[in-house]
């Protein structure tokens, strides 16, 4: 059985590694975001902004061209259709709802592609909460485009400069400036990542798209249960969203895509349980790229949302128990992969949901499998990175 | 008895830590900077481990942390520098360090080297209290090790006395809500939560570190405690420096005077 412990931890993996000063916090949210997530009034306002606000259940789309070159029956979870163009919101909806019940006057966020902090900005100009969002300095440079969002939006966008200047350079900023403002400050974490009880609440957040595909496929193909499902995995929030019902369903095959940068073996790759170890990262035990030293490795993936040294814990167990089967996939299939679903679909995906879409190449199946990607978001974000590469 | 408790017998008020980090500004310059710091008159010797990743830490200690990484520190390193340190250092030394590289080193094999080498004791910021008592106290007493948990102004009293109970050598009181380096001065608030704490007649002593950074800041932190801690005022010290001893002399000097 998967599924979360009392101590918040999924199998040897999980807990909350985390300097005294966020104690009162992190306890205050885990005695709290279970009862405030069951009460009627936090639901009926949870479910009627994912409708109306965020535009779900976002479809599962047939995809008929790709299907008959693959040889599979394909659908495509389109989470890029979600207001703010990836599955992010669906997160940060549950948590700004949350915030507000606990009486918090400030939202800060950790980025990595710019989406978690475009999905935080949005919640926070919605609900009328001052917004500050750390991302590295060097995604600042590459996702343009969502940093001006976000200050459009009126957040504070704030480059983390320390170390690699990427994602889990925002997120330790991002938890020293929890440690420096405890009291009237909450934390959405983008991820299922960080110290419990936070990647149990993000994936429960993220859980509807699950939820969703059971609808759906029952529809569409008279079953709740596909085959296969595969989401890309940088700290795991869409996988965790798309897995999460399926979790304790062995029948489904589980894919994680991981981003293998310029190969798992360049010494430019984020594919973390290729590379990694067990250590700490971020408040919790898991899988993370380190050193022998104990020292965390930075990582490199052409997507900025897949370029994190570690997963979320719950992703670890399902590693570690053999749950779910990893895939590392090199920056250039994923690109590849882009644009066959631009050309064959007329999507143009997000590069980290490219990465997943590739993983259809290194995996077996049967003929006349049914295969759920979770397409976790759109490529307008990446129109940079996509002309930079030049491969179309 | 180990150092550490043997110094907080003997000295109740005005005890001095100074927290360095191993292996910076340069890589040799370990040993020479404790040398300095115990010749100049401070009573503890706070080595901290450089980590990739210290969360709790500000700019100041971040930087150092960075220096000392691209210079090749390593825990291995560093007990290979720190093997003699008996033989010139006499007061008591604590390690600071975050749980990742230990754990990775091997927590019982890095207690047992702490032992050997005359570490006294080891403060683990992401090492949470119930971590501690399920997976690590028969260790750490094993090897004769004091720990020490941070306490904020947040903590509650309930857990304050929980802290009381586990800890062994002294409880590190964080000033205010922040990282290492962000303030200095203090402020009502703050010293309303020194006096909280200071009523509470715990069995250990307690420091106050965290915005201490010169003799005002240690004088007017002492008065509420049993002395003070210095990390990133000194970290900028031994930064500028031209002469590493002078410039560690004449700086513990001006705070203790």
């Amino acid at each position: 059985m998967i599924k979360v412990d009392e101590k918040g931890f999924y199998g040897k993996f999980g807990g909350a590694y985390i300097p005294e000063m966020l104690h009162p916090n992190i306890e205050e949210l885990k005695d709290s975001y279970e009862q405030i997530m069951a009460s009627e009034e936090f639901q009926t306002e949870f479910q009627s902004l994912l409708k109306d606000y965020v535009g779900r259940p976002t479809p599962l789309y047939f995809a008929k061209r790709i299907s008959e070159k693959y040889g599979a029956k394909i659908y495509f979870k389109r989470e890029d259709l979600c207001h703010t163009g990836a599955h992010k919101v669906n997160n940060t909806v549950g948590q700004i709802i949350l915030a507000k019940k606990l009486g918090k006057k400030r939202i800060i966020a950790e980025t990595g592609a710019g989406q978690h902090g475009v999905a935080t900005a949005t919640v926070c100009a919605l609900m009328g909460l001052e917004c500050t969002v750390y991302m590295g300095a060097l995604d600042i440079q590459r996702q343009r485009p969502n940093v001006e969002r976000m200050r459009i939006l009126g957040a504070k966008v704030v480059p983390a400069t320390s170390g690699s200047q990427t994602l889990k350079d925002a997120t330790n900023e991002a938890m020293r400036q929890w440690i420096s403002n405890p009291v009237d400050t909450h934390y959405i974490i983008g991820s299922v990542v960080g110290p419990h009880p936070y990647p149990e609440m993000v994936a429960r957040f993220q859980s509807v798209i699950s939820e969703e595909i059971k609808s759906q496929l029952k529809e569409k193909e008279g079953r709740e249960n596909p085959d296969i499902v595969i989401a890309c995995v940088g700290g795991g929030s869409n996988a965790a969203g798309a897995f999460y019902h399926y979790y304790n369903t062995p029948e489904v095959r589980l894919v994680a895509a991981e981003a293998a940068g310029l190969g798992v073996n360049s010494g430019k790759s984020a594919a973390t349980t290729a590379l990694g170890t067990e250590g700490i990262l971020h408040g919790s035990k898991t899988i993370l790229m380190q050193t022998e030293d104990g020292q965390v490795v930075e990582p490199h993936s052409i997507s900025a949302g897949l370029d994190y040294p570690g997963i979320g814990p719950v992703h670890a167990h399902l590693f570690d128990i053999g749950r779910a089967e990893f895939v590392a996939v090199e920056d250039e299939d994923a690109m590849k992969a882009g644009i066959e679903l631009s050309r064959m679909e007329g999507i143009i995906p997000a590069i980290e949901t490219s990465h997943a879409i590739h993983a259809l190449n290194m995996i077996e199946y049967q003929k006349g499998d049914v295969i759920v990607i979770n397409l976790s978001g759109r490529g307008d974000k990446d129109l940079d990175t996509y002309i930079k590469w030049g491969g179309y | 008895m180990n150092r550490l408790q043997t110094l907080f017998e003997n000295k109740k008020e005005r005890v001095l830590s100074i927290y360095f980090t191993a292996g910076f500004p340069g890589i040799d310059d370990t040993m020479p900077t404790m040398e300095a710091i115990a010749s100049a008159g401070a009573d503890i010797i706070e080595i901290g481990v450089p980590y990739s990743d210290p969360i709790a830490d500000g700019p100041t200690i971040q930087d150092s942390n960075m220096i000392a990484l691209a210079n090749g520190m390593s825990l291995k390193k560093l007990f290979d520098q720190i093997k003699d340190m008996r033989n010139t250092v006499s007061i008591p030394v604590v390690l600071m360090g975050y749980l990742n590289p230990i754990i990775q080193y091997g927590m019982e094999r890095f207690l047992q080297k702490c032992q050997e080498v005359g570490v006294d004791g080891l403060i683990l910021p992401d090492l949470p209290m119930q971590q501690y008592l399920d997976e690590f106290k028969d260790m750490f007493e094993k090897y004769g090790l004091s720990n020490t948990f941070l306490i904020s102004p947040q903590t509650s009293e309930e857990r304050i006395r929980q802290i009381d109970e586990h800890s062994s050598g002294f409880i590190y009181m964080v000033s205010s809500h922040s990282i290492t380096g962000a303030k200095t001065g203090l402020t009502a608030d703050q010293i309303t939560y020194f006096k909280r704490v200071q009523a509470m007649n715990l069995k250990n002593p307690r420091l106050i570190g965290f915005g201490i950074s010169d003799a005002e800041t240690f004088t007017n932190a002492s008065k509420y405690s049993n002395g003070a801690i210095i990390g990133s005022a000194f970290i900028k010290t031994v930064k500028n420096s031209v002469d590493l001893k002078a410039s560690i002399h004449k700086y513990i000097k001006s705070v203790i005077q």
